[in-house]
Order: C-alpha cells, then structure tokens, then sequence
C-alpha cells in the first residue's frame, strides 16, 4: 500500500511538473514553434510559406522594416562558378565590406566572409607566412601579392559531410548553404573546411538597424541567431535573381568574374578554358568552383 | 513494483557516512554552485564567453571528452586481463570498471552539450525525431556508439548489483554476453573518437592512420591507473580482495600499453621531421613554438616529462611492486595522458589555422569553471555509485522491511 501511494503522487508532480513546462512555454508560442521547426528539407511548400510569413513578421515588428524573404529554388541548368583574377586584386577590401553589408554579417562580434591574404610574391602561395592583418597607407604593397579566401563552394564539401544533423548541404546549382534553425551549432563544419570559410557566431550577431539589408533568402543573408554557423552563399539572395554577387559587383579593379558554368557562351567559362586557372589546396581534393587566375 | 522497490530500497544508501563523505559531498557541491554559475553565463551569453573563436573553433571542451572517451574504454578493457588471468574478484573489477565507464560517458557526453552553440537543439541528433547524419558523420557515429555504450554498461552494472542485492545468482549468460559486446565497444567508442578528427584531410595534425591506436594505447594508461588506485582503496577500507599480483599485472599491462603508445608517438614524430614537410607546422607549435608564440611548450614537456617518468617507474619491477611508486606513476601517467588529451591534441590540430593565421588559445574561467561543474557532477555519479556498490557487495547491505511476499516464497523453494 506505500508503494501504491509514493507512487500515485510521483505520477502526480510529474503530471504537475508536465503541466507547468507546457504553460512556461505557451508564454512564448514562437519560441516553441522555432524549437520544434524541422529541417528545411523536409519541409512542406505550404510549411515554407507559412514560416516565411511568419519571419516577415518577426523583423517587421525586431526592426521595424518590411522583409522580403525569399525561398526561391535553385534554376535548372545553371552552375555557378567563380573566379578570381590575382593579377589585378591589390588588396583593398572593398569586397569584404560589401559583403558584410549585403549579408547582414555582425558587426560585433565581427564577421567577414571574405579573408584577403597578404602574401609574399617571393614565396607564392604560402599559407603559413600570409598575413590576413596588413595595414599599410596604401595597397599593394611592394613585393606582395593578395589572395582573396571565401567559400570555395566544393564539389566535393567535406563540411557537408562531416555535419550530424545535415544541417548544411549543396544545392542542385552548386551553392553550399545553412539551415540556420536545423544548425546545433556543433562546428565539426569548422574543423572540416580547409579554407576556413564558415563562422560562428559566438555571440548574439548585432546589425545596426539601419543598415539591415532587408532583401533577404531563407538560405542566406537573413538574420541570424547566435549559436549557428554561417558562411559565403555566392549572395543566393541575388544569383538566383540573376544579379552578380555583391563583391563582383564592389571590386574596383574588376578582378572579381561570376557565372554559369554549364553555359560555354559564359564568361567564367572563356576564363577556365583561356587563362593559366589554379584552385586553393588542390590535393586536398575538395574541386572548388572558386578558380584562381592570371588574367595579365 | 519490483522494478521501483530496488532503487527505493537503496536510495538510503547515500545518506549513510562518516564526516569525511559529508565533506567530500559539500566540496562537490561548493565546486558545482561555482561551475554552474559560469556555465549558466555561457548559456546566456553565447559561446563568446569561451576564448575559443573561427580559428580555434573546438578546443579545451573537446579535450576533455576525447580524455573521458579513453576514460569510459579503458576501464572496460581491464576486464580482459581479469577473465585471463582468472582473479578471483571478477565480478567486482567488472563492477567498478564499468561504473567508471559509466561516469565517464555521463561526464564526455557532459561536454559535447556544452561545447555546442544550440544545446537545445540536441534533439536533432537523435535517431527517429532528428535527421541524424547517418553514416557519413563521424560525430553522429561518435554519439550513438556512446549512448549504446552507456546502456549496456547500465544493464550490467544495474542487474548484477540487483541480484546481489536478493541474494541470488545472476544471469551468467545475460552477463558474459553484454560483458564480451562492451569490450570491443570499448573498443570502438575511442576508435570512432579519433575517427571524428582523422578523417578530415583539412588538418594535417590529424590526418594521420595512427591516431586510433595511439588514443587507445594512451587511454589503456590513463583509465587503469584510476581503478589501481581505486582497488587499493578498496582493499583498504572494505572487503574487496584483490592480490598484490593482481594489481602489478595491471601495472605491468599498462608498461606494455605505454611502451606502445611511446612508439606510436615516436613514429609519428619521425615521419614529421624527418619528412620535414609543412605538416610539420603543427608538431612545432606544439613542442617548440612557432616564434613568439609558444604557449602550449610548457604543457606539452611538461606531458611528456611526467609520462617518461611514470613509464620508467613502472616499467622497473622494484618500483613497480613498491606501491608508493607505483602510485605516483599511476598520478604522473593520469595527468600526462589528460594534458595530452586535453590541451596537446586538440589545439595545435587548429594552430595555425587553415589559413596559417595564429590565434593563441588558453581557457577562459568560464571554460574551466564550465569543466569544474561536469567533472564535479561526474565525481558525485561515482561516488554515489561506488558508495551503494559496496553497501551491497561488501557490507551485505540489506533493508530492515520484509519482502515482497512473492519473493519470500520464492526463496524458501
């Protein structure tokens, strides 16, 4: 008979304990449908909807702007591909800062998709006596070369690979994408990307207001939460549009090329088959779609 | 009802001792108070609170699981040792072997939860409910070789002490055969563990075919000392009967597993430096720096200093049957092996980082105070399961109120 008795009032805290986690909860139903969202992929249209709905919402009222958020899918027949010319690049980071305010990267704590190297022309590419904090009056520098380093969108993405809750993944043209709300914020992406093209945010990212960019893709530059990985998309928001990325369009010097690589009338194709072309740490076996070149 | 009665029936158990255990229990909880005030910073704040950033993006968190992993492996391989030599208290070794196990998956899966940016995401991982990446991520191998690892230590650990408890003999079968599987998962929970960082070729520090046997060779020394000191203890101060023999075999199977170790290291190190390609990057920040930057030089000698020292104390027959020796050598192995692991691994795997960028790495109080909180819960999961293993093994602990009557009956036939 204490058995049965210890045993109906442990059934009843638990009921009670239950109880009050369900009505903590139903305090903040958003929080609780953003912690029970599933993985993009497995998501319905009608549910894409509803959640793109729902996140317009959300930034109208956090920042007090109209939202577009798109989903758009990937265009069937079209690879992009990037290339960069070293001959003309002089290290002046205008593409790095482009990119931050395009993407709607924190700015504290800083995040930069884009790491220009400096290095030296006597050693070629060598990582290991690069310098990614140069601060000269003026670039470039005598004697020095720069090296550009973003997400190199792998055909073969060992940061894909490596993630246990397939929170990141390539999409059918080619861009390597995060699903912010899937991310458990684990960093094995991290550990496994050579180019060290994917981010943290370590704290909660902060954007000023004002200089939200409010053209934003599921996939891409909307805002994100701290916790979760982040990296360059080739600005989804605006390839899928048919516009170039941000720093293609930045770049002073025109180093920077975009395109279609399955189309042979493209431009990044008349480079990859006319210039002397190198990828970034090539025996790695990654096959990035970000080629190196010489233009001049 | 019997499936509730035996835990009601042993809870008393923890609140049994003497001055020294309440002590112990107030240390512990002093030490969990202050940890979980830097963890609960951590959750509030973000990972931002850790000095690790994109560069060094896993570090002193990481350390620790892949220590406690060799932890949780080696204390169920010294079961091995006890079936082939036939020591008499073999049950008890597979008892407490695999209580420390247990303790050591608890506190390492402790430090995956808090080495994550989303720990309530945790869900996603999960067979069933989440999208676990299954096979082609060694993390989501790495945690289901852990959960089963757990369970089957569980179920051993739990029914044997429950068929001491009334007095009966326990299902040999059920037994021997989850006993043979643990091994072997021993095994494999340390050769997925280092699976997860060689396998990716974007850091050479890993990449290298050696890296599983070399964990398992350093945790065979690290997670026996813990249990030869323990068995002393226990010989001490309860009935637990353990030969003097007994013990110098375990010290003398961790002289075997140390040399091992010793050679795999030294082969790896040839292959660096003799080979002298840029991999070798990593090796020096390590052991000598890398210009001004020589942070971790100290932990690294200091690593393998008191490894040599304890190899050579165990390795000497008269210094290994001295049980002052051998118990100093059984501390030296433990903190080499834990510095090894937790700082000498992970890290100079990130410095230079991918990009040859040097980010300096030390530990934030919050880290530390976050590792304090786990190891401090860990310690009290042991020293409650060890406390009620002994009422029931060695001190015939047994409740005042009659049984069940369903069992009485059952005993007198």
């Amino acid at each position: 008979m204490k058995e049965d008795k210890s045993r109906r009032s442990f059934l009843k805290n638990m009921a009670l304990a239950a109880g009050s986690a369900i009505a903590l909860s139903g305090c903040d139903m958003k929080a609780l449908d953003h912690f029970l969202q599933k993985n993009f992929r497995t998501l319905s249209k009608a549910e894409v909807d509803e959640i793109i709905t729902s996140l317009q919402l959300e930034y109208k009222n956090k920042y007090g702007k109209d939202f577009t958020v798109s989903a758009k899918p990937a265009t069937d027949g079209i690879l992009f591909g990037y290339a960069l010319d070293l001959s003309r690049c002089i290290g002046c980071r205008k593409c790095v800062y482009a990119c931050v305010e395009e993407n709607n990267q924190s700015r504290g704590p800083q995040i930069h998709w884009i790491q220009v190297l400096q290095m030296e022309k006597e050693k070629g590419i060598d990582f290991a006596d690069s310098d990614v904090h140069y601060n000269p009056e003026k670039v470039p520098e005598e004697g020095h070369f720069y090296l550009p380093v973003q997400c190199q969108q792998c055909r073969n993405p060992q940061c894909t690979t490596v993630c246990p809750v397939k929170a990141t993944w390539q999409e059918p043209d080619g861009i390597v994408v995060v699903d912010y709300n899937w991310c458990i914020g684990c960093r094995y992406c991290m550990a496994a990307c050579p180019y060290g093209a994917r981010h943290f945010n370590w704290a909660e990212p902060s954007v000023p207001e004002d200089e939200m960019n409010t053209n934003v893709h599921y996939l891409g530059n909307r805002p994100r939460m701290k916790g979760v990985v982040e990296k360059c998309t080739f600005c989804i928001q605006r390839v899928r549009e048919g516009r170039y990325p941000a720093c293609v369009e930045v770049c002073p010097v025109g180093a920077r090329k975009f395109g279609n690589l399955l189309d042979p009338e493209s431009e990044i194709r008349y480079i990859l088959e006319n210039k002397r072309v190198l990828v970034l740490k090539q025996e790695l076996n990654t096959q990035p779609k970000f080629y190196y070149f010489f233009g001049v | 009802m019997k499936l509730t009665q035996f835990p009601r029936s042993i809870l008393p158990i923890l609140s049994r001792g003497n001055r020294g255990y309440y002590a112990w229990l107030l240390f512990l909880l002093l030490i969990m108070v202050w940890g979980a005030g830097g963890y609960a910073k951590q959750l509030n704040h973000g990972l931002v609170t850790t000095n690790m950033r994109d560069s060094v993006s896993w570090a002193f968190y990481i350390g620790n699981f892949t220590f406690l992993v060799g932890i949780a492996a080696a204390a169920v391989m010294l079961v091995i040792p006890a079936y082939i030599y036939n020591w008499k208290p073999i049950k008890e070794i597979v008892i407490f072997g695999e209580l420390l196990a247990i303790c050591a998956v608890v506190m390492s899966i402790g430090f995956i939860v808090v080495d994550i940016g989303n720990p309530l995401r945790f869900w996603h991982m999960l067979p069933g409910i989440g999208t676990m990446n299954f096979p082609s991520s060694m993390l989501s191998w790495d945690f289901f070789v852990l959960l089963t690892y757990l369970c089957i230590n569980l179920v051993v650990v739990i029914h044997l002490l429950h068929r001491i408890f009334i007095k009966k003999d326990y299902n040999k079968k059920l037994v021997l055969t989850l006993v043979f599987v643990s091994i072997p998962m021993a095994v494999a929970i340390h050769t997925v563990t280092a699976f997860l960082y060689n396998a990716i070729p974007a850091r050479p520090f890993w990449n290298s075919a050696l890296l599983a046997p070399r964990f398992l060779a350093s945790a065979f020394c690290s997670g026996p000392a813990i249990l030869l000191i323990l068995f002393q203890l226990l010989r001490k101060f309860t009935r637990f009967e353990i030969k003097d023999e007994a013990i110098w075999t375990i010290a003398e199977l961790m002289v075997y597993a140390m040399f091992i170790y010793l050679f795999f290291s030294v082969a790896e190190l040839f292959k660096e430096f003799y080979s002298g390609t840029e991999h070798l990057l990593y090796w020096q920040y390590l052991l000598f720096g890398i210009g001004d930057n020589k942070e971790l030089v100290p932990y690294s000698w200091a690593s393998i200093i008191m490894g040599c020292i304890a190899f050579v104390l165990f390795l000497v027959p008269k210094t290994r049957k001295n049980f002052t020796t051998l118990n100093i050598g059984a501390v030296l192995i433990y903190a080499s092996v834990y510095v090894e692991k937790g700082i000498a691994l992970i890290i100079p795997g990130f410095t230079p980082d991918v990009l040859g960028q040097i980010y300096v790495y030390t530990p934030s109080m919050i880290e530390i105070r976050t590792a304090a909180l786990i190891f401090s819960v860990g310690f009290l999961v042991f020293t409650f399961l060890v406390k009620i293993a002994i009422a029931i093994i060695f001190e015939d602990y047994r409740v005042e109120e009659p049984m069940p009557e369903q069992q009485q009956t059952l005993e007198k036939a």
